[in-house]
């Protein structure tokens, strides 16, 4: 294992001390228990929008905290959901008297640590709705699992609300727009490497030179199924084929397109894959009205590439275009 | 030998018995996620159970379910990932039962198991054989209660050899619960790395009873 790296069990504090000073406009960090605030929290009157989730995956979700996103995040170990007394002290503190949207990608170990969180800030009368984001179109059969994973429209759905409670919108609309939104996205990621969770030492499977994971998760979990290493093309065809027919998403309609890096993959192979996402959309009478192309929820250094489509409608791409001011998207500012 | 009841000491004995045994496996638990999760189980539990031994310094040992209590809220703020809100539960659903109490006999002992597992099973939503620690604390539960006319030690051993098996039992089980359960049929082969740590709690028990 080559890291940048102290001591395991320091990574994620150090991590934060590090966003606490190089972004002190943006956000605080609080340490115990971990999570980061945006710098003016708690805005009186607005609804406030959080998420969480394991470490690993930046810039995704401490990145996005800031104006027009989040007010919160709360990062866990990593790959680890964050725990209950640290989702709840989050919100108390970012509560502006408006209540707050819980951001949540469906694994088990998020869902019932926020389902907890949930339940305490209840009993201490703050107002709180979940949007459980479950786009993972890789896992096929949602009875015989967990169900499908939240994966790349988690970054979408968490900047479409924090811009609609910027607008002063309702606690009760920023969710339901929220559930819109996941409803509307549809993802899939391929893995060329895997990657070394800092604690276990080495990578978590093992890929021979020629091969690829097919339907990786954002955890460095192995997917459905092994494959041999394809063409760009092809693999962007792997990947494309299954989100259209999923949603399924109709010829005529506008649609967000987000080309997303696992963390290892340059941006230079990702505009590679955009533009045969971008074509095969295209294909389909599908108008790609707005784009996004970068590393936003990553693996660690995983090598890999995942694809979320959104079919828009006018409200979302408004609260798409809308301001925002965090360490890892800024437009309109 | 052994205890027939176990008063705050034993207790506590217990639990820092399950520290050290969960920091001792902590490899092993992680290669066991390692093959089917997310390689994260040993490192949580172990953060966890540290934090329980720090905890336990300070605490009074006259009431089980205050001891208890500390170590179900504890691995809650400590452990995250699924393991946290479920062993969080476990403890803190025994901690309703033994609330009061100085010491715990075997009857107290089974209602304390039996409310965890049914917490669990509430919070996680999981079902016998679909690959979780359900699988390990259920069987425990059925040797305890079947094991009649025997010291608590040997029943505890029974509950803790029980747990072993369903824990093993897990192997060519195919998830439908958990991280693990995306692999679909590729999670067969694998012991589930929380039905395994469920075992080395139990163990640690026994061991505990039987001095």
């Amino acid at each position: 294992m080559k890291k940048l790296l102290n001591a395991p069990s320091d990574l994620v504090k150090e991590a934060l001390a590090g966003m606490a000073v190089a972004h002190p406009e943006l956000l605080r960090v609080h340490v115990d228990p971990a999570f980061l605030v945006r710098a003016d929290a708690p805005v009186r009157g607005k609804v406030a929008v959080l998420s969480g989730g394991g470490s690993g995956h930046e810039p995704l979700h401490g990145g996005f905290v800031g104006r027009g996103m989040l007010d919160a995040a709360c990062p866990g170990a990593v790959f680890t959901s964050p725990t209950p007394d640290q989702i709840l002290e989050a919100t108390r503190a970012v509560d502006g008297g408006a209540g707050v949207v819980h951001v949540v990608k469906n694994y088990t170990g998020d869902v019932m640590n926020f389902e907890m969180a949930a339940e305490l800030a209840r009993e201490l009368g703050i107002a709180t709705e979940t949007v459980l984001v479950n786009d993972d179109v890789a896992v096929e059969n949602s009875l015989y699992t967990a169900g499908r994973r939240g994966v790349g429209t988690t970054v979408l759905v968490e900047k479409i609300c924090g811009a609609a409670a910027e607008a002063g919108r309702s606690l009760a609309d920023v969710a339901a727009l929220g559930r819109r939104v996941n409803e509307h996205g549809r993802s899939m990621g391929i893995a060329l490497t895997p990657c070394t969770v800092p604690h276990a030492g080495k990578p978590s499977f093992e890929l021979g030179p020629d091969e690829m994971e097919v339907g990786i998760g954002i955890h460095g979990e192995p997917g459905r199924r092994r494959a041999k290493l394809e063409s760009a093309d092809r693999i962007t065809e792997m990947l494309m084929d299954p989100i259209l027919d999923d949603l399924p998403f109709r010829s005529g309609k506008d649609v967000l397109l987000f080309v997303n890096g696992l963390g290892g993959t340059p941006l230079l192979e990702l505009y590679v894959v955009f533009r045969k996402a971008h074509e095969i959309a295209a294909a389909r009478g599908l108008r790609v009205v707005r784009s996004l192309v970068g590393p936003y929820i990553t693996s660690l250094e995983m090598a890999g590439v995942s694809i979320t489509l959104l079919e828009v409608d006018e409200e979302m791409v408004r609260y798409w275009d809308a301001p925002v001011h965090t360490a890892a998207l800024r437009w309109g500012v | 030998m052994g205890r027939e009841v176990l008063n705050g000491d034993a207790v506590v004995l217990w639990l820092e018995r399950a520290a050290e045994v969960i920091g001792e496996n902590e490899k092993y638990l992680t290669e066991l996620d390692a093959a089917i999760g997310d390689s994260d189980h040993g490192a949580n539990m172990a953060r966890g159970f540290t934090a329980v031994r720090g905890k336990l310094a300070g605490q009074t040992r006259e009431d089980i379910g205050a001891i208890l209590k500390t170590v179900g809220m504890t691995l809650l703020s400590t452990v995250g990932g699924a393991s946290g809100p479920l062993y969080g539960t476990l403890f803190l659903e025994a901690a309703k039962v033994a609330a009061g109490k100085a010491e715990i006999d075997r009857a107290v002992i089974q209602q304390s198991l039996a409310a965890g597992l049914a917490g669990i099973q509430k919070r996680g939503k999981a079902e016998p054989l679909d690959k979780t620690m359900v699988d390990a604390l259920g069987p425990a539960i059925k040797a305890f209660e079947g094991a009649e006319g025997v010291s608590l030690a040997e029943a505890l051993a029974r509950a803790a050899e029980a747990a072993h098996k369903g824990a093993e039992a897990t192997i060519p089980i195919v998830a439908r619960k958990g991280r693990a359960s995306y692999l679909g049929e590729r999670s067969a082969g694998h012991q589930d790395p929380g039905a395994t740590s469920m075992w080395l709690l139990l163990r640690s028990l026994a061991e505990v009873a039987a001095e």
